[in-house]
């Protein structure tokens, strides 16, 4: 049996025995087996990976079962491995062990234990089920199961309005994504009658320059299947237009935003790109695309994370901006880049988002940066992981010695997007150099609000909750943690400039509280993941994006030489640049929020407008909610009144009782009682039959 | 010299009289017990008539279970009657409409 069936159907059935046992099997049995299916997998993961960067292992595909076979149409299940598949497997296997471990200790207090791990493990087969396919449909299925899972678990806390809210806006705004993704499958399989992989993009070159009609016009065949599915990969990859859902998902819990961010779903739409490259490569038009987005995405995420005070939504608009960068190197044609960085943000972004779970965990479920401050020597083991994580983020490193796990695959990236010397490959860079500079701003800055300081603990209504509570943690009520957190913009908005204008100094201090760190099971995931955030660079940076590159990849994705050698060929500075901007983020955050604390609060008050713009996501909240939100429910109230209430109900049901109820108020008056007038209707029946019979 | 033709019109009177006697009838029970009792005769007649005038005697059997059925009816009937009067009271016929819907 060929390891890849294990690693994938583990997961799985671990989800279903934990998911059926519920509550009759009980948290601790539900939690062994699905972690210990996930670390089984993870274990049989490494060997492959190892194998493929070695250069022992060869692509190959396992057959499961068959599928459909209809006419033209067939596809079986099959799982492919090959270098991008393995390189995937690692990275979410390792991330969801790690994230299943981290579980144990943080939904400790948690009734719902084994639904949660079997959510977890259902995540992962699906991510696992979208990785390994080899063809379209069957990636779909993956895509779909992502989503559903994702649906569930942000919705965890079902009780909670906000939770459920989110839930279903990450259902919504995937399934604007998913249609593209749909019509692009469509359109592949009616272009080149079939839906698996390979025979695909060997295929797809031979397509190139042919143009399809639609309502009377020509286009170019592939640009408009990759623009298809390009969408696809927006929705799931949170890219500008479509990233409304991800910062919402913040609303479950926080190991379930650890394994979204890094390892599944968002990753799927990356993912799916380079697995199409050779396809991609064919339409230059629909890589600009790619590249425009993304950039943009890189620019505009990384703007809102300098505003946010809630710890989880910075990481949370980080993820989408490092997702941007993926996206443009993947459309300046640096796929390997893409994929290096994803490879490396999954180790630093799993740790962010665990460290930060580990802080929350110890300050109580407050999540407002604005109540931290003065960490560093509470929870230590937490500051230097989010230090490492902090560290590879913002991509700390000196050219040719050594770097942290980011700074190899940012600037890569950022070569190959300075390399590409096209329009789009230069708004790109610019974009992607001014992201970084806001990267590092962001990130110190949640090290140096969260960390640094003096303590701000006493305002938070969580703390002084956990204080008034006889009973402290034991007694606190998981669901109800994050109610009053940033639903209300405009509320928040007057809070802050209040806390900085006279609130700080009247509510200065621990007001008593003491965090504790985080149990075992939560920091061995921390150490491990810093291990992964500080080497992962600089063990794998080799194999990714070196001249050998084409060797590692092994034609699972496409490979440009040429690009590979016009990065080496970059100039000075713009090898430099990265570490540059860096350092000035660096220092802004450090000037910001250690040594002049009232400077951020005046040069926002400053923008004025500006600011509340970006701090309000750039209002995309905000118009989606006129455009779509408002207008839907105004489409559904019509129908609702008008065609459902007035019409159906009308004459359907209503309509049906109406006549029964009237014609019995008239047969019961027939029905008087009085034996003379059953007799009469009896008489009358008789003289009506006798007739009958006689003139019949 | 009568003729079947008289016979045939003594039932139908005596018919549409037991007809119009249930359902005309507003006073009590008893009258309507009575007025099937006429419809059964009027019919009785006509069997017994038509036997005699058709040589069959199929005709005057039947006149005969017509009347055990009769009888059967009326013991029947009284019985429910005075059942009917000892728990209500009455057996007036405007009273008993306790069969409606």
């Amino acid at each position: 049996m060929h390891p890849i069936l294990l690693i994938v159907f583990l997961p799985l059935l671990a989800a279903i025995v934990a998911g059926l046992g519920n509550k009759q099997l009980g948290a601790f049995p539900a939690k062994v087996v699905t972690t210990g299916a996930l670390f089984a997998a993870c274990a049989l993961s490494w060997p492959i990976f190892i194998g493929f960067l070695s250069g022992a292992s060869e692509a190959s595909v396992v057959p499961v079962l068959k599928w459909v076979q209809s006419g033209t149409m067939t596809f079986d299940w099959a799982l492919r491995v090959d270098t991008l598949t393995a390189v995937m497997l690692v990275v979410i296997t390792s991330v969801s062990a790690l994230v299943h471990l981290y579980s144990w200790g943080y939904m400790e207090e948690e009734p719902d234990q084994p639904r949660f791990f079997a959510y977890l493990s259902l995540f992962t087969f699906a991510m696992l089920m979208l990785v390994t396919a080899d063809n379209l449909v069957q990636m779909f299925f993956g895509w779909e199961g992502v989503g559903l899972a994702s649906y569930l678990l942000i919705g965890f806390w079902f009780r909670k309005p906000s939770a459920s809210a989110a839930a279903i806006k990450a259902f919504v705004v995937n399934r604007v994504g998913d249609l593209g993704f749909m019509l692009g499958i469509f359109g592949t399989y009616l272009v080149f009658n079939t839906v698996s992989i390979p025979e695909i993009l060997s295929a797809a070159p031979g397509m190139a320059g042919s143009t399809i009609g639609f309502l009377g016009h020509r286009f170019d065949t592939m640009t408009v299947l990759c623009l298809l599915l390009f969408v696809g990969a927006m929705g799931k990859s949170a890219q500008l237009g479509l990233h409304t859902w991800l910062p919402d998902a913040m609303e479950g819990p926080t190991p379930v935003s650890a394994l979204i961010h890094a390892a599944t779903m968002v990753t799927a739409g990356v993912f799916m790109v380079c697995r199409l490259s050779p396809m991609f490569m064919t339409a230059p038009t629909a890589m600009g695309f790619v590249a425009f987005i993304g950039a943009s995405t890189c620019f505009f995420a990384a703007t809102i994370g300098c505003t946010q005070w809630d710890i989880k939504r910075v990481i949370a608009y980080s993820t989408c901006s490092q997702l941007g960068y993926m996206f443009f190197a993947a459309g300046v044609g640096a796929f390997g880049a893409a994929m290096f960085h994803l490879f490396t943000h999954a180790f630093f972004k799993a740790l962010l988002f665990l460290g930060a779970g580990s802080v929350i965990h110890a300050m109580h479920h407050e999540q407002d940066m604005r109540y931290y401050g003065a960490l560093r020597k509470e929870i230590p083991v937490t500051f230097w992981a989010m230090t490492a994580g902090t560290l590879a983020i913002t991509g700390v490193g000196i050219v040719d010695v050594f770097g942290f796990a980011g700074f190899y695959s940012k600037d890569s990236i950022l070569e190959a997007a300075y390399a590409s010397n096209s329009q789009v490959g230069s708004y790109a860079f610019w974009l992607g150099i001014a992201a970084a500079l806001m990267t590092s701003f962001y990130s110190w800055r949640l090290a140096f609000l969260t960390f640094f300081g003096k303590p701000r603990w006493a305002a938070s209504e969580h703390i002084q909750h956990a204080l008034h509570d006889a009973h402290g943690h034991d007694a606190h009520d998981t669901h109800g943690h994050g109610s009053e957190e940033a639903n209300a913009p405009a509320q928040e908005d007057a809070g802050h400039d209040a806390h900085h204008a006279h609130g700080a100094a009247a509510h200065e201090g621990t007001g008593g509280y003491h965090p504790h760190e985080s149990p075992w099971v939560m920091l061995i995931p921390l150490i491990v993941l810093s291990i992964g955030a500080v080497l992962a660079g600089y063990v794998f940076s080799h194999a990714f994006v070196s001249e050998g590159d084409g060797e590692f990849w092994k034609g699972s994705l496409a490979f440009s030489e040429h690009l590979i050698h016009a990065m080496h060929g970059v100039p000075g500075w713009v090898k430099w640049a990265p570490f540059t901007v860096m350092a000035i983020g660096f220092v802004i955050a450090w000037y910001g929020y250690i040594r002049n604390t009232r400077f951020p609060a005046a040069f926002a008050e400053q923008l004025g407008p500006i600011y509340t713009f970006v701090y309000r996501k750039w209002m995309f909240d905000e118009l989606y909610h006129y455009v779509f939100v408002v207008p839907a429910f105004w489409l559904g109230r019509k129908f609702w009144q008008i065609g459902d209430v007035g019409i159906i109900d009308r004459f359907g049901p209503n309509g049906a009782a109406w006549v029964v109820a009237k014609g019995s108020t008239y047969a019961q008056k027939v029905q008087s009682g009085y034996l003379y007038s059953y007799a009469l209707v009896m008489l009358l029946g008789l003289v009506g039959a006798i007739s009958w019979v006689i003139a019949g | 010299m009568i003729g079947i033709e008289h016979y045939v019109v003594v039932s139908s009177i005596l018919f549409v009289l037991g007809v119009l006697g249930i359902f005309l009838n507003r006073k009590n029970i008893i009258v309507i017990l009575m007025a099937i009792e006429l419809i059964l005769l009027a019919v009785n007649i006509n069997l017994v008539a038509f036997s005699a005038f058709l040589h069959d005697l199929t005709g005057q059997i039947f006149a005969m279970f017509v009347l055990t059925v009769a009888a059967g009816e009326a013991a029947v009937g009284l019985a429910i009657l005075v059942i009917y009067f000892r728990s209500r009271g009455t057996i007036a016929v405007d009273d008993v409409n306790r069969m409606k819907g």
